[in-house]
């Protein structure tokens, strides 16, 4: 029997979604700018940080809410650990994208050698691809997809590394890179940290459908 | 019929177009305590109550048993009329502004406005269809269409009529324990109350019977004031905009349902909701 009270979680779901689509623009975006080296785009980024924050304490609001009032168990439990723990991953990814562009910014003042940007498109489109899949996972309610996320972020932490070595030696090559491309070395960790996220969100999402620990299930392997 | 209500009836009547409840707005007090003290004999019952209850919202009294709950819900009809050592110390109860003891207010008529459904279901002995009809046939309505109306539109009215719409010949007693309280609901509406007070309504039924009570009072809240009493404070938070917590006889804390849940006032009551008393 549906209860009228189901509708709030409902509710939270959505709100966890949009929450999820803000971010993924946000990240684009971020992106966006650094490559087309577009100031106003990443002033735009900046400013959409506070939506996305909103949208967190709406979700907070509403889980302490229906726990306190509506004594959740099991799947509507968890789906409400969930929506607190996923929430928290994507205001850190917004974070991120916020962070990015305002780097973006400094570099754009100072200039920047075209080889120090090379592996980031492909960074941000394997965390894109991963925050979608996870998000994904979580409106379709596909396990094997969550299951399927952990793994992918070795590429990104792989390229990350091979970025800072490479921004290091720009470094070292010419001083007067040493501004823009530290700089490049948090951006290039900014979507290090957002495929991080993405991988949570696949857990998390993960718990909410099986009621078990990927990571449990991965190490059983 | 008691003493007491006989001198009540006896009395010049106010009308329920004196009462005005046809005229309430959204959102307002209808009803309203103040400085409410009872006593049964010598003992003393409630000590300076006072709230107001909303209109169309469903309020729930919680207190742990013996905090006055359940009396001052039947002080609300006169139901403590029929206790002989019942009395009021002093204070009031309006009704949309009519002090409800008045000597010239008939509680028949209070009664047909200001409903009650009580913990244990009780249909009469008789079929489906006389249960719902028979605060009607006793108001002297005898035309069968408009009996036939008033059965389909109450049982719809408390989720019942798709369960029970072929059987309204068979007794009320036949039905399972969840329906019988739904019944009673039914026969409550019949009459077309104002206000609905359930006592312990939920108490004897099982989890899916409750469920179906809980989400009745969902939708009940649209067209009555709700007042009820529970003992299961998860059902106070699932049905109820707003809440009264008493105790030993004392209103200790009323807000809104998500202030008193998550954040009470009052430490006796965050004590209390949390399993931390006593």
């Amino acid at each position: 029997m549906k209860r009228y009270f189901h509708e709030e979680l409902e509710e939270i779901r959505s709100h966890l979604m949009l929450m999820g689509e803000k971010a993924v623009e946000s990240v684009k975006l971020a992106m966006q700018a650094l490559l087309e080296s577009d100031i106003e785009l990443a002033n735009q980024v900046m400013e959409s940080d506070d939506v996305i924050d909103d949208i967190e304490k709406q979700i907070d609001d509403e889980v302490v809410r229906y726990v306190s009032l509506r004594a959740p168990v099991a799947r509507d439990l968890r789906l409400l650990f969930v929506a607190i723990k996923a929430s928290h991953d994507l205001e850190r990814v917004g974070d991120e994208a916020s962070n990015i562009a305002g780097r973006t910014k400094k570099i754009l003042a100072q200039g920047l050698p075209i080889d120090a940007v090379a592996r980031v498109p492909r960074m941000c489109e394997l965390a894109i691809n991963m925050l979608e899949d996870s998000l994904r996972s979580f409106i379709q309610e596909e396990e094997s997809l969550a299951y399927s996320i952990v793994g992918r972020d070795r590429e990104v932490d792989t390229l990350n590394r091979e970025n800072f070595k490479e921004l290091v030696e720009l470094m070292k090559s010419d001083s007067a890179n040493v501004s823009a491309c530290t700089e490049m070395v948090f951006i290039s960790k900014s979507f290090e940290r957002i495929a991080d996220h993405a991988k949570n969100i696949a857990e998390e999402v993960f718990y909410l459908l099986t009621a078990q620990s990927l990571k449990e299930v991965t190490r059983g392997k | 019929m008691s003493l007491v209500t006989d001198k009540i009836i006896s009395k010049p009547k106010i009308e329920t177009r004196d009462l005005g409840l046809e005229m309430t707005e959204n959102n307002r007090s209808l009803i309203e305590i103040s400085n409410f003290d009872f006593f049964y004999g010598e003992k003393q019952a409630l000590f300076d109550v006072s709230m107001d209850i909303k209109e169309r919202e469903v309020t729930a009294f919680i207190g742990p048993s013996g905090c006055g709950k359940s009396t001052l819900l039947r002080c609300i009809n006169r139901m403590n009329d029929l206790i002989e050592v019942a009395r009021i110390g002093s204070g009031k109860i309006t009704v949309n502004g009519v002090d409800i003891y008045d000597d010239r207010v008939d509680t028949i008529e209070l009664r047909k406005r200001v409903g009650m459904v009580f913990q244990k279901s009780n249909p009469f002995p008789k079929s489906i269809y006389e249960n719902v009809v028979y605060g009607l046939r006793i108001q002297g309505i005898t035309r069968k269409s408009k009996l036939d109306e008033a059965v389909e539109r109450c049982l719809k009215g408390a989720a019942l009529w798709e369960e029970v719409k072929d059987r309204l010949d068979t007794s009320g007693l036949s039905l399972s324990g969840g329906q019988q309280q739904r019944l009673c609901i039914a026969r409550a509406l019949a009459v077309e109350p104002d206000i609905l007070l359930m006592d312990e309504p939920c108490s004897a039924l099982d989890p899916v019977a409750t469920a179906k009570v809980e989400e009745l009072i969902h939708t009940l809240k649209d067209r009555y004031t709700i007042v009820i009493v529970t003992h299961n404070m998860q059902q106070a938070a699932r049905v109820s905009d707003r809440t009264a917590f008493f105790y030993l006889g004392k209103l200790i804390e009323m807000n809104a349902t998500d202030q008193i849940f998550m954040s009470p006032d009052k430490e006796q009551t965050e004590a209390y909701i949390s399993g931390r008393f006593g």
